[in-house]
């Protein structure tokens, strides 16, 4: 390549006459021009995206090596592998075939655990690059549309965790599936129906396992490709977004050109995804089905815990009280399982619409390219934490039994804590996580003000000791000035001389979100704080 | 800062009061002060230590290369693995070997790549950073204009909203066409079969003998002792040839035996245990896991995906957790060898609630 940008233009050189070549049959010269040079914002928390793209190249690449090997059929057949306690045990195809992917093909477990492993990583990436777009605002002004095709893949990541962990039809998936099949039927009007069409039958029927194998291989991979194309194409054309620092401007992006440095970053780190992965799977037992044996409807075993992203939605199901189910109009209303099932869709749908109702609170119709620091939006802030501990709390219920046997407590006593939790957590969070906020908030107006402690402890003649403070060069300071603050509206009457109920909802919410604000410091503030030095 | 010798397009640092100039958005409540701060520009550019000491920057090259040749040293090693560690003696260690060895090869092939690449952009590359001037995302008025041109033309010339016959009946035909395709799906279950008949019934018939599970061999009632548990399938469940799981995942039962002065038994299920023995559904009746974990001393039932307990001493009612409704009882007897048989079926549905199961 060192040859090709050499400087002789009279000299034809190969990366010219290749790229007359192809251009002359693509015309593709126009999109290297426009992207190669293009600059790329730089910041560690930029990197959970590329986890997650990363993550899921990984997925496709060890998927496709093991769709070569795995069947996906539930026809019954004796176990003839050479995992000696299996042998002549009755059990699928599906579950036989994982064992021999396992035990008969060289480096197949090492595939098969990367596979999980990366599955794992995919949604725990997505997850933590969510919060880092929500606790940084980057969902604002022009990228609405980007967080809700970023949460629909989210959801979807999760359904291909779930129908890729259910596959291998040994007995943890299968009393997962049992689960699913249960809250199904629990589901007014349509449950009973919808249990006997997925199932093909009585569960667990000879079905589920090819029909989720498509969903898992064909129908969710594709529409999550055609998402993430999407997704990055939004990257491309709002350009991504940066934090607050010196010479960086709503009106541009800056960071290091896509080639080489960004090319040369990214995709090392890709590599480095790639390895951390085979790392842990070389290491690391994942779902070891040969433990739990094929699926069978009677056996069980204590300390069941599901792949780590559904454990909320096994947390909402224990949480329940005892005989949340009623018989109205002759039929069954099954809230045990309602309750969970709309609870969590009205989390996940506040989570899909706040850009939405942050923006119609601001009324703010510009478009923001440079990112809060967090506590520079307390209450959005506080709404996260609250948001995250209502999760954590949830997730934290799917592992009850063993936070009771591992810490000695009773079962009783952790749920009806966690029940508490469930309520009070996000509450207490709230109010502290904007506290925080807060008086960080105060920590940089005193430092704009005032500097930083040096730890130079100096004696006045007239034997005071003073700490002398360091004041701030303007580079350092405009990170911590740099941003703005919204005031609550004003309820006014609208052209008819009316209030409306939407505008004292919005004024309600607005106070809500700024009444507690700091503002930050004025040049006029830095001046007469310097003058009540001298 | 911000120089590039490559293109054209970078520019200086713009100032915060650029966007000011502009005030054509709405800004919301936004709070604009008067003497805010500005943006100071960019900050001088500070060298790396490769770009001023030559010695420094030699090293760093052969770190880069020196992790490409590690890499490639990793791939030879994962290979070498493959035939090194053969796993066809059906012992569990060779596979643990063979699992271990590929894969902190090919650990190594990826990580020499990747830590090799990131530290030549890093340390080696030239470190620039440029400047891009963003346009506003909708911001072409003329290009808007004509998009809502084109699609004002097509609809005259098509006729589509004044047409109103031949665009409502489109739009039926549009929405009913799918249909079919819906109703197709009917095909994923079978035809002759309706749920709610097969969840209500289970292979239980009166006379079928409870036997061990997995191993089908029947249970006399002599041999179970106080306190202990059975896990019991129906006689005849084993050999079925099709749909065995099916069956199992209704029929599955739990037999213990109580000292009957614990036991309190219903007034008009008295008739349906023998001697202190009771059998009941092992599914469970919140999401449908096997109760499988007995508590001798307690007589409670625990399930382990999300914690129900049921108190056997008490027709098992449930006693904590997320489920409704006490498991269904199996009525049982003796016959006349002296082993436990059933009554009859269920009297009620076994498993999870559904909507008519009422």
């Amino acid at each position: 390549m060192s040859t090709a940008t050499t400087q002789t233009p009279q000299r034809r050189t190969f990366t010219a006459a290749a790229s007359n070549y192809i251009d002359e049959r693509t015309s593709v010269s126009t999109f290297v021009k426009e992207l190669g040079r293009k600059a790329f914002p730089d910041h560690w928390s930029f990197l959970l995206g590329e986890v997650a793209l990363f993550s899921f190249l990984v997925i496709l690449i060890t998927g496709t090596f093991l769709t070569f090997f795995f069947q996906a059929s539930m026809a019954e057949v004796e176990y003839e592998g050479s995992y000696v306690p299996l042998k002549g045990v009755e059990m699928s195809v599906a579950m036989a075939s994982t064992l021999d992917i396992s035990f008969d093909i060289r480096g197949g477990l090492f595939v098969r655990q990367m596979h999980h492993w990366a599955a794992l990583m995919f949604v725990a990436a997505i997850g933590l690059h969510m919060l880092r777009i929500f606790f940084t605002g980057a969902f604002r002004k022009p990228r609405e549309l980007n967080w809700v095709i970023g949460f629909v893949m989210f959801i979807l990541a999760m359904g291909e965790g779930f129908t890729g962990y259910s596959l291998p039809d040994d007995l943890l998936s299968g009393n997962g599936l049992r689960i699913i099949d249960g809250m199904i039927k629990g589901i007014p009007l349509i449950g009973t129906w919808t249990s006997f069409l997925l199932f093909g039958g009585e569960f667990p029927g000879t079905e589920i396992v090819g029909r989720l194998y498509t969903l898992h291989i064909l129908l969710l991979p594709v529409i999550l490709l055609a998402l993430i194309a999407l997704h990055l194409m939004f990257v491309v054309v709002h350009k991504h977004t940066q934090y607050a620092a010196p010479g960086r401007t709503q009106q541009n992006a800056v960071g290091p050109p896509i080639l080489p440095v960004y090319a040369a970053k990214a995709g090392g780190f890709f590599f480095l995804v790639f390895g951390v992965l085979a790392l842990i799977a070389s290491l690391f037992t994942i779902n070891p089905i040969w433990n739990y044996g094929p699926y069978d409807p009677s056996p069980v075993s204590a300390g069941t815990q599901p792949d780590w992203y559904i454990g909320f939605a096994d947390g909402a199901l224990r949480l329940i009280p005892p005989g949340w189910e009623f018989v109205l109009f002759d039929r069954t209303w099954s809230f045990n399982i309602l309750v969970p099932l709309v609870g969590l869709g009205l989390f996940i749908a506040t989570v899909l619409i706040y850009p939405f109702i942050e923006a119609w609170v601001t009324g703010d119709k510009r478009e923001h390219h440079i990112v809060d620091r967090p506590r520079n939006a307390p209450t959005r802030t506080a709404i996260g934490a609250a948001g995250v501990t209502f999760y954590a709390v949830l997730w934290a219920a799917a592992s009850s039994d063993i936070i009771a046997t591992h810490f000695k407590l009773t079962m009783e006593g952790v749920i009806h804590s966690l029940q508490a939790l469930l309520f009070i957590g996000p509450i207490v969070a709230y109010f502290v996580a904007k506290r925080v906020c807060i008086a960080l908030q105060k920590k940089d107006r005193e430092i704009v003000l005032h500097g930083y402690e040096s730890g130079r402890i100096v004696k006045l003649p007239g034997g005071e000791f003073i700490e002398v403070h360091q004041p701030l060069d303007e580079y350092d300071r405009w990170k911590l000035v740099s941003y703005e603050s919204y005031q609550p509206l004003m309820i006014r009457p609208n052209a008819r001389g009316k209030i409306t109920v939407g505008q004292r909802l919005r004024a309600g919410m607005s106070r809500w979100f700024f009444e507690d604000r700091i503002a930050p410091v004025t040049k006029g503030e830095l001046e007469a704080a310097h003058h009540e030095h001298h | 800062m911000a120089q590039d010798d490559h293109s054209g397009t970078e520019l200086a640092a713009a100032d915060s009061s650029h966007a000011e100039t502009v005030p054509a958005v709405k800004t919301g409540t936004a709070l604009i002060q008067s003497d805010a701060f500005e943006n100071p520009g960019f900050p001088p550019h500070r060298p790396r230590v490769t770009d001023e000491d030559p010695k420094k920057e030699k090293r760093a090259q052969r770190t880069v290369y020196t992790l490409f040749y590690l890499s490639i040293l990793g791939s030879i090693w994962a290979i070498a693995a493959y035939m090194l560690f053969p796993m066809e003696g059906n012992d569990v260690g060779d596979v643990r070997l063979n699992n271990l060895f590929i894969g902190l090869g090919a650990a190594l092939a990826l990580l020499g790549i990747g830590f090799g690449a990131v530290h030549w952009a890093k340390a080696v590359m030239t470190d620039v950073e440029i400047a891009d001037e963003r346009h506003k995302v909708g911001g072409n008025v003329v290009a808007r204009e004509g998009a809502v041109k084109v699609f004002q033309d097509a609809d005259r010339e098509s006729g589509f909203t004044r047409r109103a016959a031949i665009r409502n009946s489109l739009i039926g035909a549009l929405l009913v066409f799918p249909l079919p395709a819906v109703v197709l799906f009917r095909g994923l279950a079978p035809q002759d079969e309706n749920p709610v008949e097969l969840l209500s019934h289970t292979m239980w018939k009166a006379g079928t003998r409870l036997t061990l599970d997995p191993s089908g061999v029947p249970i006399k009632a002599a041999d179970v002792t106080i306190g202990s548990a059975f896990h019991v399938i129906p006689e005849g469940l084993s050999e079925l040839h099709h749909g065995k799981l099916e069956e199992k995942a209704k029929a599955a039962v739990l037999l213990m035996r109580l000292n009957p002065d614990e036991l309190n038994e219903l007034p008009d299920r008295a008739s349906w245990s023998y001697d202190g023995i009771v059998a009941y559904s092992k599914i469970c009746t919140h999401v449908g896991c096997p109760v499988a974990l007995y508590e001798q001393h307690t007589h409670h039932l625990l399930c382990p995906c999300h914690q129900s307990q049921f108190d056997v001493a008490n027709h098992c009612e449930v006693i904590f957790g997320p489920a409704a409704r006490p498991l269904p009882q199996l009525p049982i007897m003796v016959d006349d060898e002296g082993y436990l048989v059933a009554q009859s079926d269920f009297t009620e549905p076994v498993g999870p609630s559904f909507w008519e199961r009422h």
